[in-house]
């Protein structure tokens, strides 16, 4: 067992977040995977820290919670406000940005 | 090619453990969370990705991001997307067939690539030097050592990140602020709207679910008097659910067969 | 010699014509006095420039005045100065003289018109630009003035603009002046281009180095300039239409002087001319075929003013013959085209006179017997008649049997021909000016039972008889001891005289009067004789039609450059859509094309647009796998 491995899972949550994020149209779903998408980069970070033997890694991953935290706050305000008008949380529903 | 593994050194054999069990169970829930259907599910699952997130955070040395990320993730963030889900509405489940024609497949090929890709490239990653271990920089306690170098080297992106909160909570409460146009109705209102409205039906209020002798919950139908289903009498929550019981058998049978 | 009041010549007029067009209503009280006044102005700081130059030797009677410097590049400077010499105080003297008798007769012509006050203002703003055009000590300068009478002249004939044809003419008038002033301004480039100066008097210092090509080359385009402004072949066509301005306008601007600037220019330039033989035979040949052009168009016009417009042409046509007989022939031409500022300003005016006499009525079939209702009006036009065709000792007798003579003395077949042509039109002109006479004063009444004819206000007779004075004496005065030809001399350098001459001025004299008396005889035949009918003959000789339409000159202009002119424009329209605008219609095309395909992109579905963004990450991450393999 070495600590590469994690850096494995880490890329593989990474893309599932990635699929998620395209194929599903629940807005709070895409927004569950844009959280996994960060928590990946995040254990990878980590992972990064150890091997670098110094705790700069850890650092940025908490910085990486806090904006997290922050985009969680204000997405899912989005998303109710959006929900409110539309009766809708569908990403695919506000869609008359085109043309 | 230098395997990356060699650098960084053997690890010790409980979190070998660990990681061969835990590690393919957060894969599995994060698939899982890609593929069902109810939104709720798939918050559960990510719920279960992080907490096996910060239990690895843990093994690794990071001590301090392990309990931030179950205080924050699981606790604060989660209970914020089931909060939302909850005022949603729990009916938001998908349906998986797509619309956007050609997007899932496309999809499905760019992640195989991108996942192939990043994992053939850790494969090949050299990082130049042997793993080294945070037993030195933790020898204080991870706590603080974390918190020397978060006010010393990084005290300048910690205030504008705190800033970045703040700023995100006021932003939060201006998009949630829900402003009345007109004022809101009064019980006098609603209740000369109901018997203004066209049919009688609706002014003494819908109907309660049933109440049977041998069934009785909120989500059968009421029998109407002449012994069918009244539909409108379950809240139409819970037939969003589909979490309705069938009341074909509580039906009372036609009269007329009787007679 | 300097003076400092010369520009006060060209102010005066300048002031009156702005103040009449800026003041505005408030001016129309008085506005037509003010503006004589200023005119009889000019004509007495004319008088006293005159009486200056009197009083010093020949050799330092030009005067000069420079006002300031106006154009200054490198070595090329030119200055906005005035010079008046022996040549150009005639002409001032004509224009403010005969300008003045002419604003006199306005203000009881134009007594009825609503825009009186704007006719005056353009009168002296004509007076400013034709002083400026003789008084200029440089081409460039002459050429200001020369664009001024341009516009004032276009700005007269259209002065009734509300009648749609008055307008046409007045544009007609301009455009075909446009092609004279292109000669012009070439003349001015071509001249700066090999002598390096514009001046007068500096082009005449270095004509000598020129070579005889670019002189040649200068006095065409000034030829053409003279075409244009004096209405001379082959750019005479728009004379005629310019009748449509105001009568007075005809007199001073269509037969006077705006006219006679194409003489002006040849003679001013003489130098030019005199080194350049060919351009000098090729200024002769075309005074010789406007002189004919305009008698014969002169014969068949019933229109009275525009019988008198082709008579003009004619007389121009004489001038510009003598002008172009070189230094014998300058003196003659300056001579003729004062009596013929007298007697045509003085005919126009009658012609004016009978007009308001007869409702503006101006087909001379329609008068008639006016003799005994207009007798002023009969006698000053009758004395006008006599100058014109050469009566003695009437001013025309002087002046164009002199110039038939220097042509038939210019020797070799070139002095018989244009002699016999300039002795063919005296006849012609005999001919066609009885034949006005005859059918406007003589002869039975063939008028409406409308018309009142009745003599003009003193105001307006008053002109008439000075001018008819001036038609009587000049002539004689002019000849007396050579006064005339001795007065010019510094200018145009005459020829020390020759007797070895083909033709005496005796014999010239009484072949041109007995030509004139055949030419009279047949028009009292044709018109006193015999009847004359009221509406014009149709079943007439092709020579005939083709003379009342101006001998097909508007024909030839409008198949020759009109229609190949809107034929190229056509053209050119076409390949501005079809290449130009194609080209950027392609453009336009091919972005929208392009703008079209990539709009399919833009589905309004965030989910398509991250897939973008995954696939963006996707290419770089297998840009670094590449790179590092």
């Amino acid at each position: 067992m070495n600590a590469a491995n994690y850096l494995y899972v880490s890329a593989l949550l990474f893309t599932i977040g990635a699929i998620g994020v395209v194929v599903r149209r629940n807005a709070i779903v895409v927004f569950m995977c844009v959280e996994l998408m960060l928590n990946a980069s995040n254990l990878a970070f980590v992972t990064f820290a150890r091997i670098n033997g110094n705790l700069d890694g850890q650092v940025v991953a908490f910085f990486t919670m806090v904006v997290a935290a922050c985009e969680v706050v204000v997405g899912l305000a989005i998303i109710v406000t959006i929900y409110r008008s539309r009766r809708s949380a569908s990403v695919d529903d506000a869609s008359l940005l085109k043309r | 090619m230098i395997n990356l593994a060699i650098n960084v050194g053997q690890t010790q054999t409980p979190e070998a453990v660990l990681f061969w069990i835990l590690g393919p169970l957060a894969v599995i829930a994060a698939l899982g969370m890609l593929l069902v259907k109810k939104a709720v599910h798939s918050a559960i699952l990510l719920a279960w990705v992080m907490i096996t997130l910060a239990i690895f955070y843990i093994a690794q040395d990071a001590v301090f991001l392990g309990i931030v990320q179950v205080v924050v993730y699981t606790g604060a963030v989660m209970m914020l997307f089931l909060f939302i889900l909850m005022l949603v509405g729990v009916d938001s489940s998908d349906s998986l067939t797509e619309t956007i024609r050609g997007l899932r497949p496309i999809a499905i090929t760019a992640a195989l690539g991108f996942g192939g890709m990043m994992v053939s490239l850790l494969g090949r990653a050299t990082l130049g030097r042997t793993s080294v271990g945070l037993a030195d920089v933790n020898a204080e306690g991870n706590v603080q050592a974390l918190a020397a170098l978060l006010f010393s080297k990084y005290v300048w992106a910690f205030e504008v990140v705190s800033a970045l909160l703040i700023t995100a909570a006021l932003g939060a409460m201006v998009l949630a602020h829900n402003h009345r146009i007109i004022s809101r109705p009064t019980q006098r209102d609603l209740s000369t709207a109901r018997f203004r409205s066209g049919s009688l039906a609706s002014a003494a209020g819908l109907p309660n679910p049933g109440v049977y002798a041998l069934h009785n919950a909120v989500d059968v139908p009421g029998l109407l008097p002449d012994g069918t289903a009244a539909t409108s009498s379950v809240s139409e929550t819970l037939k969003a659910r589909g979490d309705v019981i069938e009341s074909k058998p509580f039906q009372l049978e036609a009269r007329e067969e009787e007679e | 010699m300097t003076s400092q009041s010369l520009v006060y010549l060209v102010a005066l007029p300048l002031f009156g014509s702005a103040l009449l067009l800026l003041g505005g209503k408030r001016t129309n009280r008085w506005g037509h006095l003010f503006a004589t006044a200023i005119s009889a102005s000019a004509f007495g700081v004319g008088l006293y420039q005159f009486s200056v130059m009197l009083g010093q030797p020949d050799s330092q009677r030009a005067l000069t005045q420079k006002l300031f410097s106006w154009i200054s590049v490198g070595t090329f400077q030119v200055d906005a100065g005035l010079m008046v010499d022996q040549l150009s105080i005639c002409f001032v003297l004509l224009i403010t003289g005969v300008g003045t008798l002419i604003h006199i007769y306005s203000i009881a012509y134009m007594s009825h018109d609503l825009d009186r006050r704007r006719f005056f203002a353009y009168l002296n703003f004509f007076i400013a630009a034709m002083l400026l055009l003789v008084l200029g000590d440089s081409y460039l300068n002459l050429y200001v003035g020369w664009e001024g009478v341009g516009l004032a002249s276009y700005l007269l004939i259209g002065f009734w603009n509300q009648k749609p044809t008055y307008a046409t003419a007045a544009k007609k008038a301009f455009v075909a002046n446009r092609v004279g002033d292109m000669g012009l301004s070439l003349a001015i480039m071509i001249a700066f281009a090999t002598l390096g100066t514009v001046s007068f008097a500096g082009v005449k210092e270095h004509a000598g180095q020129a070579s005889t090509g670019a002189l040649t080359a200068i006095g065409i385009m000034l030829l053409v300039a003279a075409t244009g402004k004096s209405a001379q072949f082959p750019l005479q066509a728009w004379l005629g239409d310019a009748m449509a301005g105001p009568t007075p306008v005809s007199a001073l601007i269509h037969a006077a002087t705006m006219v006679t600037a194409g003489v002006y220019l040849i003679t001013r330039s003489n130098f030019i001319f005199d080194a350049a033989p060919t351009a000098q035979l090729a200024v002769a040949i075309i005074g010789a075929i406007t002189l004919l052009f305009g008698a014969v168009i002169g014969m068949a016009k019933d229109d009275i003013k525009k019988a008198l417009a082709a008579s003009t042409m004619s007389q121009i046509g004489y001038m510009v013959l003598g002008a172009g007989l070189g230094p014998a022939g300058y003196a003659f031409a300056i001579m003729h085209l004062l009596t013929h500022g007298f007697f045509k300003a003085g005919m126009f005016l009658g012609a004016g006179s009978v007009m308001h006499g007869m409702n503006d009525e101006v087909n001379m079939r329609r008068f008639g017997g006016l003799r005994k209702f207009m007798p002023i009006t009969f006698a000053t036009f009758g004395l006008g008649y006599l100058a014109i065709i050469g009566v003695p000792p009437f001013a025309g007798f002087y002046s164009k049997d002199k110039i038939i003579e220097v042509a038939f003395n210019a020797g070799g077949i070139k002095g018989i021909t244009l002699g016999a042509a300039a002795l063919l039109g005296a006849a012609i002109t005999a001919f066609y000016m009885t034949r006005v006479v005859i059918l406007t004063f003589a002869g039975n009444k063939r008028w409406d039972e409308k018309a009142h004819p009745h003599e003009s206000p003193i105001l307006m007779w008053a002109p008439m008889v000075l001018l008819a004075v001036g038609s009587v004496a000049s002539g004689f005065l002019f000849t007396r001891g050579d006064a005339l030809r001795n007065w010019l001399a510094p200018v145009v350098e005459p020829m020390p005289v020759h007797e070895a001459e083909l033709m005496s001025p005796a014999v010239v004299s009484i072949l041109a009067l007995a030509l004139v008396v055949v030419g009279v005889g047949l028009a009292i035949i044709k018109y006193f004789l015999s009847e004359v009918p009221v509406v014009a003959p149709t079943d007439v000789t092709v020579f005939t039609r083709a003379a009342r339409r101006d001998l097909m000159q508007d024909d030839f202009n409008e198949a020759v450059f009109m229609r190949p002119g809107q034929a190229i424009t056509r053209g050119l329209v076409k390949t501005d859509v079809a290449v130009i605008d194609g080209a950027v219609r392609a453009v336009a095309r091919l972005a929208r094309g392009s703008g079209n395909v990539l709009r399919t992109t833009q589905t309004g579905f965030v989910r398509s647009y991250a897939m973008w963004i995954f696939l963006g990450a996707v290419g770089l991450v297998a840009a670094i796998w590449m790179v590092t393999l």
